[in-house]
C-alpha cells in the first residue's frame, strides 16, 4: 500500500482552489482569505471544507500536472468537487493526491506544521 | 461512467437516477489538463445523451481580438471550447443559462449542473435539483445521462436548517435596494457554508436577477448551493415551508453592521480613481441590459473609463435584434461574451481600480487577474463610469 508523507498545513477557512491557489506557483491567492500567500504545494493541507467554484476539480488536476499540488487534502466532510479531480488526476498522471473525510477523532490529533503519513485506504498517522 | 460511480462513492448513494439536462463548466481553459482530460474523453467517440450546454469558456470566440493575453493561451481556451462543442453540447458559453427559454429547467426536474452560480439559481430560483457538479463530473452525468441519487436531488436534503433572518436595524431602503443583494449573499454563504438556509426579513416577490446576485455571491463565499427566500424562491412560499415543517437547527441574525463590513471587505481600492467598470457578472440578463440602457439615459461612458458588460450570445443576439447593443455600444459600452472579465485577461486596465456591482467579481478578480476593486451599487457603476471617478451613494445604506 502506498504512503503519502508531507507536513501539514492547516487552513482556517475552507478554500475553492480555482480562484483560491493559482496552479502555477501552488499559492493561496484568495485575497479574502487569511492565510494569502502561502504555497500549498507538496502539503498536507487540512480545511473545513473545499468551497465555492465547480471549477476547484480541474484547478487540482491542473496542479498535479504542473508538479505544485498539495500532497493530500483532509477535510471535515466530503467534497465531490475534490474528490473527482483527484481522481481525474490520477488517472491522468498516474499521481494520487488523496482527499480523505477526518472524523473528529482524527482532526483533534493534527496539527499545523507536524509530519504526516496519509496511506492509499485513507488512514492517517 | 467511472467518474459517476466514483461520485455515487463519495456522496454515499445507493443508486443512480436520471437526469434530463446538462449544464458543463469544463470547457473553461485552466491548463493542459482540462485538454488532456477532454482528449481522452473523446478519444473514443464519446457523446453526450443528454441536452447539455456550455458555461464560459477563456475567450469570446465572436469577438477574440478582445482577448489580451498570450495568443497561445487564447488558442488553446479555443481548442478546449471546441472539443466540448464536437461532444455535443450547445455552444450557448453563459454561466446564466437560466436566462435561455428552451434550456431552463422546470420545478422538480431533475438535471446535473456545474457553474456554482448556475447550480445555485437552478435549485433556489427554479426549484430544479442538482448537486454541485464540478468540472469532469459535469460531461460525465451530461455522456450517461446518470447522477448519484443523492444530496439535492432528495427532497429532505433541501430543508433549511438554518434562518438568518435581517435584523431590524437593516432599514426598509436597504431592504429594498439592488445592492443589498449581492452583499446579503456573501454574509449568507459566509453564515451558511455548505448547508441550506432560509433568509427571512425581505419583501416577497424578488426579482430573478436580484436572486441571481445573492446566489451568485453565496457561491463565492460558501459552497452555497442551494438557499430559499421566503416569498420569492418556490419551495420557500412561507418559513415553514422553506424548514419542510421542521424545527431549524439555528436562527441567526443579520444586522446592519454585518451587512456594511462586508460591503466595505468588496472593496480593495479607496478614492475616486476609476479605470474601469466591470458589469454583468454573472452574465446580464436581457432586464439588466435595458436597465445599463435606461440608466445611462442618453449620456455617454467618460472617454477615461473602460465600461464592460459581460453576457450570454443568446442574450446579445436578442438584444441586437431590438437595437440595444447599439444604443450601449454607441454609450462607450463594450460588451462581452461567451467568457468574463475576471477569468480571462479581457480589460484594458486590469489592474484597476475596477468598479463593480457583483459580489462575486468583486470576490475573485483580486485573486484572478490582479485587479484592486471598488464595489458599488449598478446606479454608482454608471453614474461612475459616466463621471469618470467614482461616485457614490449611501443613502441605501442609512448615509454610512
Amino acid at each position: 500500500m502506498s504512503e503519502i508523507r508531507g507536513r501539514v498545513l492547516v487552513l482556517d477557512e475552507g478554500l475553492s482552489l480555482w480562484g483560491g491557489m493559482d496552479p502555477a506557483t501552488g499559492e493561496l491567492i484568495d485575497a479574502h482569505h487569511p492565510q494569502r500567500g502561502v504555497r500549498l504545494t507538496g502539503r498536507v493541507v487540512v480545511m473545513p471544507s473545499g468551497r465555492g467554484s465547480s471549477s476547484s476539480a480541474s484547478v487540482l488536476a491542473e496542479a498535479v500536472r504542473a508538479g505544485t499540488a498539495p500532497a493530500a487534502i483532509l477535510l471535515d466532510a466530503p467534497d465531490m468537487i475534490l474528490s473527482i479531480g483527484s481522481m481525474v488526476a490520477e488517472e491522468l498522471y498516474g499521481v494520487l493526491v488523496p482527499v480523505v473525510v477526518l472524523g473528529p477523532a482524527a482532526r483533534s490529533t493534527i496539527s499545523d506544521g507536524m509530519d504526516l503519513v496519509v496511506a492509499s485506504d485513507g488512514s492517517v498517522g | 461512467m467511472r467518474l459517476v460511480v466514483r461520485a455515487a462513492e463519495v456522496t454515499g448513494a445507493q443508486r443512480l437516477i436520471d437526469v434530463t439536462r446538462a449544464h458543463v463548466d469544463s470547457c473553461l481553459y485552466h491548463g493542459e489538463a482540462t485538454l488532456d482530460f477532454v482528449g481522452r474523453l473523446a478519444g473514443g467517440h464519446t457523446r453526450v445523451r443528454i441536452p447539455t450546454t456550455l458555461n464560459v469558456g477563456g475567450l469570446d470566440l465572436l469577438h477574440p481580438e478582445r482577448y489580451r493575453g498570450d495568443p497561445r493561451s487564447a488558442d488553446r481556451a479555443r481548442l478546449l471550447m471546441d472539443r466540448y462543442r464536437a461532444l455535443g453540447a450547445r455552444p450557448t458559453f453563459t454561466c446564466a443559462p437560466y436566462q435561455l427559454a428552451d434550456v431552463r429547467p422546470t420545478f422538480g426536474e431533475q438535471v446535473a449542473w456545474g457553474e456554482s452560480n448556475a447550480i445555485a439559481f437552478c435549485n433556489s430560483v427554479l426549484g430544479a435539483r442538482t448537486n454541485r457538479y464540478g468540472d469532469f463530473i459535469d460531461i460525465a452525468a451530461a455522456v450517461t445521462g446518470r447522477v448519484p441519487d443523492a444530496g439535492l436531488h432528495r427532497r429532505d436534503a433541501r430543508r433549511a436548517t438554518l434562518v438568518l433572518r435581517l435584523a431590524d436595524d437593516v432599514p426598509p431602503t436597504l431592504r429594498d435596494a439592488d445592492v443589498l443583494f449581492p452583499v446579503l449573499g456573501i454574509v449568507v454563504g459566509r453564515r451558511a457554508g455548505s448547508t441550506v438556509a432560509v433568509v427571512d426579513g425581505l419583501a416577497p416577490g424578488q426579482s430573478e436577477d436580484r436572486l441571481k446576485a445573492l446566489g451568485a455571491a453565496a457561491a463565492s463565499s460558501g459552497s452555497v448551493a442551494m438557499f430559499h427566500v421566503v416569498g420569492s424562491t418556490p419551495e420557500a412560499a412561507t418559513l415553514d415551508d422553506a424548514l419542510q415543517h421542521g424545527a431549524p437547527e439555528r436562527v441567526e441574525l443579520i444586522g446592519l453592521g454585518e451587512l456594511r463590513a462586508a460591503r466595505d471587505e468588496l472593496t480593495s481600492e479607496t478614492g475616486e480613481r476609476l479605470a474601469a467598470v466591470s458589469l454583468g457578472t454573472p452574465h446580464a440578463s436581457a432586464a439588466e441590459l435595458d436597465r445599463y440602457a435606461a440608466m445611462l439615459g442618453g449620456r455617454r461612458v467618460h472617454p477615461g473609463v473602460e465600461c464592460l458588460v459581460s453576457t450570454g450570445r443568446d442574450v446579445l443576439a436578442e438584444a441586437s435584434e431590438r437595437g440595444l447593443v447599439a444604443r450601449l455600444r454607441d454609450a462607450g459600452v463594450d460588451l462581452l461574451v461567451d467568457t468574463c472579465s475576471y477569468v480571462a485577461p479581457m480589460l484594458r486596465n486590469a489592474a484597476g481600480p475596477v468598479m463593480t456591482d457583483s459580489g462575486k467579481w468583486a470576490y475573485y478578480a483580486p485573486g484572478n487577474i490582479g485587479a484592486s476593486v471598488v464595489f458599488g451599487s449598478t446606479a454608482e457603476c454608471i453614474r461612475s463610469a459616466v463621471a469618470g471617478r467614482v461616485v457614490r451613494d449611501l443613502a441605501p445604506w442609512g448615509g454610512a
